[in-house]
């Protein structure tokens, strides 16, 4: 989110209480700055907004469709609920329809107890899964000297394909494929290690928020990332903390 | 009319298993075998995967004894990577392996062996368990308890987590240990020695009971194998193997883990899910049964001189004034089960003491730097080997595990073979009191059938009756 010109002055109602937003505020920023939880997945405070997990949907008045929180800027006397039976059931199955489409063991995840899909699975009551799971063989890159790339846990949120290429410039990351062959790839789809365009710099391995990337070496439970540095990155490089100059509002 | 008689599930053991008995014309056991239906599969899955996982990964092969499986997988994992773990981390490892021997070997003994041993094999089935136990002998199966629950928190010291910790990582350890976990642990120590020493003279006040048993209970010749100091000390978890013979003489020493595919061999049988390793040298031929070994803690006491711990070498001079310096009566495990149980917390005690135990650092730090990587380690129920084959870049590309129940199958068949010839001449005398002397004899072993079955096989099982003359003659299989 880009620097504020004013006060905030759109009137939104978001559960039943009113607040004031900011011009050009996404729903889900306005709801985290008062203090409304939504879930979300694919979002990163710093990047652009991806809008393709679905989880962070709310319902606005006179819409009968969800909507993306992350991805839907305000408009004056809008109306937001973000938690319905119909929104947490919705939820609820995005995470199940994850897990069924990925091989997530959390037993001996090097994630396990600091990974993000666990935690929205815990949020979400996802005791169990109504889908089957498609068990789809997958690869693990493991041909980088520093880092680990395990497609069983990757849920596909862009984050690594973002900052690679948003912050570091480097772009190592895409999609390839579509639907259900979709899938993470390097330096269009050669060994990671391969790539000659990958700096090292491991901040991809930082924003992941499941065990699909990780540092080689970790055991059980070891990897923890970091996605906040980029909200610090981010705010540094607006406000110039770096070069002891502060861009005048 | 050939018959037979299918006891399926045993009770009792974890896991799943079956037995048949074969009857041959004349009413009397031509056979009796042990079937290992439940079926694993990790060797395959593990395919593909970081070598850093495996100690975890594997360890989920198994709720009773996962400590034994990261043990080993870690010490595989080590040899990946061509390390040397630090000495705090060995002495972490160590204290781990004790404590693990501890709470199994004590929830074999009272919760699945006690009731038969305790309340006689020809008590009523339906108070004939732990449950029975508890209404008959309340202090006993209370100290059972609490003896577990300090195995099971040296453990949790080490690995975190009692049942599926992680802690245990390739290079070593993850974390230094603290003087707050060993005051914890020396908090124990008064008591459960005590407990321990007190199960050993309640288990030798009722061994005359069972004479009988201890006769029939798979009494005969065969090799052990366990890990062993060169000098005749008994060893857990780092170092070399012994294989000793009927006679107490040392058949091969101090050989080296990784080298065991040299002296076993694994004969896949066509009617379990187990395989059955043998030593090499002494088959020539299909036939694995000459070169049947036995692991676990009978072999363990029987490999070693001595434990090399007061109170349990006290013990074991007396075990083996009564019955010769080796053990061969398969009704001795539960001795040799209680005995380590003993060395087990005098281990821990002098490892409390050692100052090494809390320095650090305790996790070496390397990538792959071998392609092929084997652990081994004693776990309750024996030798466990991991041997890991990986690509350069450190997944795996093969598995082969070596399981303790396993290495026992060739002499639990002959067991139950020799219980089934003593107690059943025929159908009418399929006694509660015989059948439960069958699986009492499998129980002996302590099978933990969910981890011996890890290997993929293709077979449906089937239970067969097979006449003289090799024709199949019943065919049952199971639901
Ligand atoms: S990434 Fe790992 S911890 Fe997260 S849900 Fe998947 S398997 Fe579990
Ligand atoms: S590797 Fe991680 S960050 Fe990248 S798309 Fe997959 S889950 Fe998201
Ligand atoms: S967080 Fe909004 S779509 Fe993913």
């Amino acid at each position: 989110m880009s620097r504020r010109a004013s006060r905030p002055s759109l009137p939104v109602t978001i559960d039943g209480e009113e607040y004031l937003a900011y011009e050009g505020e996404t729903i889900l920023d306005l709801a985290r700055r008062v203090g409304v939880r939504i879930p979300t997945l694919c979002q990163l405070d710093g990047l652009s907004v991806f809008g393709g997990c679905r989880l962070c949907v709310v319902q606005t008045e006179g819409d009968h469709r969800l909507k993306p929180a992350c991805a839907t800027e305000v408009t004056g006397d809008l109306e937001v609920t973000t938690s319905t039976h119909e929104i947490r059931e919705h939820r609820r199955r995005i995470v199940e329809l994850l897990f069924a489409e990925g091989n997530h063991i959390c037993a001996f995840c090097v994630s396990t107890g600091h990974c993000e899909l666990q935690d929205l699975a815990t949020e979400h009551n996802v005791d169990h899964i109504h889908y089957d799971y498609e068990y789809p063989r997958n690869t693990v890159d493991a041909s980088h000297p520093k880092y680990l790339l395990d497609r069983d846990r990757c849920v596909l949120c862009t984050r690594c394909v973002r900052v690679c290429d948003e912050f570091e410039g480097a772009h190592v990351w895409d999609i390839a494929q579509r639907g259900s062959e979709s899938r993470i790839v390097a330096g269009l789809d050669i060994p990671w290690g391969e790539s000659e365009s990958c700096t090292w710099c491991g901040k991809c391995v930082l924003v992941c928020p499941t065990g699909a990337l990780s540092f080689k070496g970790r055991s059980t439970g070891e990897m923890v990332h970091d996605p906040e540095v980029i909200a610090f990155l981010s705010r540094a490089r607006r406000e110039g903390e770096w070069v002891g100059r502060k861009e005048q509002v | 009319m050939h018959d037979i008689h299918v006891i399926d599930p045993v009770t009792r053991i974890e896991g799943h298993a079956k037995i048949t008995l074969h009857l041959d014309d004349g009413g009397s056991i031509a056979d009796a075998r042990f079937h290992v239906t439940e079926f694993r599969g990790f060797e395959e899955f593990c395919r593909g995967r970081p070598l850093d996982e495996m100690p975890a990964l594997t360890a989920r092969t198994c709720g009773i004894c996962p400590v034994s499986h990261l043990l080993a997988g870690a010490k595989a994992t080590d040899a990946l990577c061509a390390v040397r773990i630090p000495p705090p981390a060995v002495l972490q490892r160590r204290l781990a392996n004790l404590g693990q021997i501890v709470q199994s070997h004590v929830l074999s003994f009272f919760h699945l062996s006690a009731p038969d041993l305790l309340l006689g094999m020809e008590s009523d089935p339906a108070v004939r368990n732990v449950f029975g136990l508890m209404a008959a002998e309340p202090e006993i199966v209370r100290r059972g308890i609490r003896l577990r629950q300090f195995g099971q928190e040296v453990i949790a010291s080490v690995a975190f987590d009692k049942i599926h910790g992680g802690g245990i990582v390739t290079g070593g350890v993850a974390e230094p240990f603290t003087t707050a976990k060993r005051d914890a642990v020396v908090g124990w120590l008064d008591e459960v020695h005590a407990s321990a020493l007190a199960t050993w003279d309640l288990l030798w006040s009722v061994t005359d009971q069972f004479a009988d048993e201890i006769a029939i209970f798979g009494d005969f010749d065969s090799l052990y194998l366990s890990h062993c100091l060169p000098d005749g000390t008994w060893e857990h978890i780092d170092g070399n193997l012994r294989i000793t013979g009927a006679d107490g003489q040392i058949v091969v020493d101090q050989f080296d883990p990784a080298d065991y595919l040299e002296l076993l061999g694994e004969s896949g049988k066509t009617d379990s899910y187990l395989k059955a390793p043998y030593y090499k040298p002494y088959v020539d031929g299909d036939d694995p049964r000459p070169g049947m070994y036995r692991v676990g803690p009978l072999a363990r006491i029987n490999n070693a001189e001595r434990f090399g711990t007061p109170e349990a070498d006290a013990r074991l001079a007396l075990l083996r004034e009564r019955f010769g310096r080796t053990a061969t009566s398969a009704f001795l495990y539960h001795h040799a089960r209680v005995l380590e149980v003993i060395a087990s917390i005098e281990r821990i005690a002098a490892l409390m003491d050692d100052p090494e135990l809390l320095t650090w650092p305790v996790r070496a730090d390397a990538g792959v730097n071998a392609l092929r990587g084997v652990g081994a380690s004693e776990a309750p129920r024996g030798t466990l080997f991991h041997d890991y084959s990986v690509d350069r870049q450190g997944l795996i590309t093969g598995v082969n595990l070596v399981i303790a129940t396993g290495q026992n199958d060739l002499a639990i068949n002959r067991t139950i073979t020799d219980i089934a010839r003593a107690y059943v001449h025929g159908p009418d005398d399929l006694t509660d009191g015989a059948l439960n002397r069958i699986e009492a004899g499998v129980r002996a072993y302590d099978p933990c059938l969910s981890c011996s079955t890890h290997a993929v096989g293709q077979m449906p099982m089937v239970v067969e009756l097979v006449a003289p003359d090799g024709e199949v003659i019943a065919h049952r299989r199971r639901d």
